[in-house]
């Protein structure tokens, strides 16, 4: 038990054309305040799936298992309500909101978990100033706060709006799912930047990616290895490396025999 | 003028076309004048109607209209808003216009028709039933026969009105219908932007509205006239309501000139309404944006009608189709081309949004060209709200009653874009209002 983030024996399940479909089998995964952890492992292991049931997600059906967060039964509340107590998950595939302004959604949103978290709401004029740095320290062009929301955005502008999102949203706990996906060298390194700036003894996070190269910048305190639906390995920052040169063939073999 | 319209009555059938739906009216029970009891011309914001003060507040026309209703002046920083004139029309009678001196002083006649008839006769008798003849429909007859007031706007040659004009319509006594008279006649070279509200309180039975407007833009002459209708829509058992049946049309007489229709109806238990321009200057331009959103047991039949007649005319037609609950919603549009109207455009573009799986919407874009060298083009979509926008809001802070209105508001924006600032940011409300619990 850390306190802050506490999954056990977490269990969800999808009904998929009528039949349902296991997809986490038992999670434990405790994150302790301040820290960053990692998850990685093969397509399809559940990786996702995780991020969006600690979301609030309701095509997702927990079966089994508990999750606090902060001393709070996170699975008993809304989706807006566990925003408002500070988790973000950026998502795999950010979603597109057609006629809706960037800058109006983020001062929707931000002013939503002010309110929520007892702060007072910021005017426009303050809010503006504040995306409109927080946009530049992640060189996003100025434009696309007009833009609406993802709509038109290339794969990499989505993934540095998430981060965006992020930083306005303040939280205390991000889940970032594979947001280093799509993204050039340069930009992956700005958004690394962007988490790093956000570390603090009162942050924390989940990182999902595939590479390793995500972590040289943002070095994890944890590395989890995730395989269809499990947690079957953890292990230091160094557990990246070992993950690039060998794959997930040994941990799953692992896993099979224990 | 009414003995024709009573003979017209017994000629025309209603409307057979519609896809609504609802018990025989009986025309016979209706109360065909109702005035308010309260002695009219109320003359500070004490005398006016708390009512009405707070239906304006949620349209938002409230703030600077009450000041001037009250003859405030406008607060430090708020110079640059457009002052607005206003004529209340409740039940059947013209109630207040104010700010008529300053429009006087323009030349610009802002006025209740009721006073119009009596001061400027040979206005009225000349513009009068010249867009919709009393004999064009049902309703319309039905209003030519029985009207007693409605608001009349006169703009001459050259004069951009110096302020936003608006009619406030209300439906205040029980059992009364409303069929209020609107005619704006906008001369060469002149422009007028108008709006409209209308609100009515809850009751039980179902009351009718069957009102006429007409307009008429003379060479290079401008108007655009924005309605946000929120009459009662009935229970969400489908009880009560309003029967709003609207014949409204604009006639583009002069070359170059241009009428243009922004439409937020998310009121009425039924709605049935078709601003129409008729192009006949060469040149002229119509605009029709509509956003209609239905919910609970509403049902609306509501579109437009783009008459080509002149050479070159261009028509554009917008219209956003929300529906929710059991509702029902249909957009119906005419396009005419007429063999002169050589180079006539058009573009249509109906986007449906449905909320939850028991609503209807349906787009009937009827085409007739006898022009061959007329372009037309039609772009029609249906979608729904999906569960990946409701839960990425959602993931962001918003209830979802807020992800709800984002989204449809968002969907709306090519049409709410076309409406003065203040009622835009009104509309936003009233549609997130009009939505509410129609998820979850
Ligand atoms: N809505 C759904 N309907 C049907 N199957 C689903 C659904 N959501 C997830 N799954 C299945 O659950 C499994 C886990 O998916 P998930 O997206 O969590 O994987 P992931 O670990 O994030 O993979 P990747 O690395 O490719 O992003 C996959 O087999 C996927 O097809
Ligand atoms: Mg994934």
């Amino acid at each position: 038990m850390t306190q802050f983030l506490d999954i056990s024996g977490l269990c969800a399940r999808i009904d998929a054309d009528g039949q349902e479909k296991e997809i986490l089998k038992g999670v434990d995964l405790s994150i302790p305040p301040g820290e960053v952890h990692a998850i990685m492992g093969p397509n399809g292991s559940g990786k996702s799936t995780l991020s969006y049931v600690l979301a609030g997600r309701e095509d997702y059906e927990v079966t089994a298992g508990s999750v606090n967060f902060q001393g709070k039964d996170l699975l008993e509340m809304e989706p807006e309500e566990r925003a408002a107590a500070g988790l973000f998950l950026a998502f795999q595939s950010p979603i597109e909101l057609p006629g809706v302004n960037n800058a109006n959604f983020l001062r929707t949103a931000v002013n939503a978990v002010r309110r929520a978290r007892g702060q007072d709401e910021l005017d426009a004029v303050t809010f503006l100033k504040t995306a409109r740095a927080a946009a530049k320290e992640l060189s996003m062009a100025p434009d696309m706060l007009k833009r609406n929301v993802n709509v038109g955005f290339s794969g990499g502008e989505k993934k540095r709006n998430e981060v965006l999102q992020m930083t306005l949203l303040e939280p205390s706990f991000a889940i970032l799912d594979e947001t280093d996906s799509g993204l050039d060298v340069d930009a992956l390194r700005i958004v690394a930047e962007g988490v790093n700036r956000l570390r603090s003894p009162s942050f924390s996070a989940l990182v999902i990616t595939h590479h390793q190269r995500l972590l040289d910048y943002l070095v994890p305190d944890r590395i989890h290895v995730m395989a269809k639906g499990r947690i079957i390995h953890s292990g230091g920052p160094e557990l990246a490396q070992q993950i690039d040169r060998e794959g997930y063939t040994r941990f799953l073999a692992e896993a099979e025999a224990a | 003028m009414a003995a024709g319209g009573v003979s017209h009555l017994a000629e025309n059938g209603r409307a057979k076309w519609a896809k609504v739906s609802h018990p025989p009216i009986d025309y016979q029970d209706l109360h065909y004048y109702a005035a308010p009891k309260k002695k009219p011309g109320p003359k500070s914001l004490e005398e006016v109607d708390p009512e009405l003060l707070r239906t304006y507040e949620k349209l938002g026309i409230p703030l600077h209209e009450q000041a001037m209703l009250a003859g405030v002046e406008l607060p430090e920083g708020e110079t640059s808003r457009p002052p607005m004139a206003v004529d209340a029309v409740f039940d059947s009678v013209s109630v207040v216009t104010t700010f008529r001196k300053t429009l006087e002083e323009a030349g610009v006649i802002f006025c209740p028709i009721s006073e119009a008839v009596r001061d400027h006769p040979e206005l009225v008798r000349q513009y009068l039933g010249s867009v919709v003849p009393v004999g064009d429909n049902f309703y319309a007859a039905l209003n030519s026969a029985v009207f007693t007031d409605g608001s009349f706007v006169f703009v001459p040659k050259g004069v951009r009105c110096p302020m936003e004009l608006s009619t406030y319509f209300r439906i205040n006594a029980k059992n009364t219908g409303q069929f209020e008279r609107t005619l704006i006649v906008v001369e060469d070279g002149a422009s007028v932007s108008y709006l409209e509200g209308c609100t009515a309180p809850m009751r039980d039975e179902n009351q009718l509205h069957a009102a006429v407007v007409e307009l008429v833009a003379m060479e290079d002459a401008s108007i655009k006239y924005s309605t946000v209708q929120n009459w009662y829509p009935g229970d969400e058992n489908g009880r009560g309501g309003i029967y709003n049946f609207v014949t409204k049309r604009g006639a583009c007489r002069g070359a170059r000139s241009k009428i243009s229709w922004t439409q937020v109806e998310t009121g009425s238990a039924i709605t049935w309404k078709y601003p129409s321009c008729i192009l006949q200057g060469e040149g002229s331009v119509g605009e029709f944006y509509s956003v209609a959103v239905t919910n609970n047991h509403q049902q609306a039949d509501t579109g437009t009608k783009m008459i080509h007649i002149g050479r070159n005319t261009r028509s554009t037609i917008i219209a956003k189709t929300i529906s929710a609950g059991q509702s029902d919603s249909t957009y119906r549009g005419l396009v005419r081309v007429l063999p002169k109207a050589s180079g006539a455009r058009n573009f249509t573009q109906c986007d449906s949004l449905l909320i939850g799986d028991q609503c209807g919407a349906h787009t009937v874009p009827y085409i007739e060209n006898r022009n061959m060298g007329a372009r037309i083009e039609h772009e029609a979509t249906t979608s729904k709200i999906s569960e990946d926008q409701l839960f990425y809001c959602r993931q962001r802070g918003l209830s979802e009653e807020d992800a709800v209105g984002l989204i449809v508001n968002g969907f709306c924006r090519d049409v709410l874009k076309e409406l003065p600032m203040e009622f835009a940011v009104e509309a936003q409300k009233l549609l997130q209002i009009s939505l509410e619990g129609s998820v979850g």
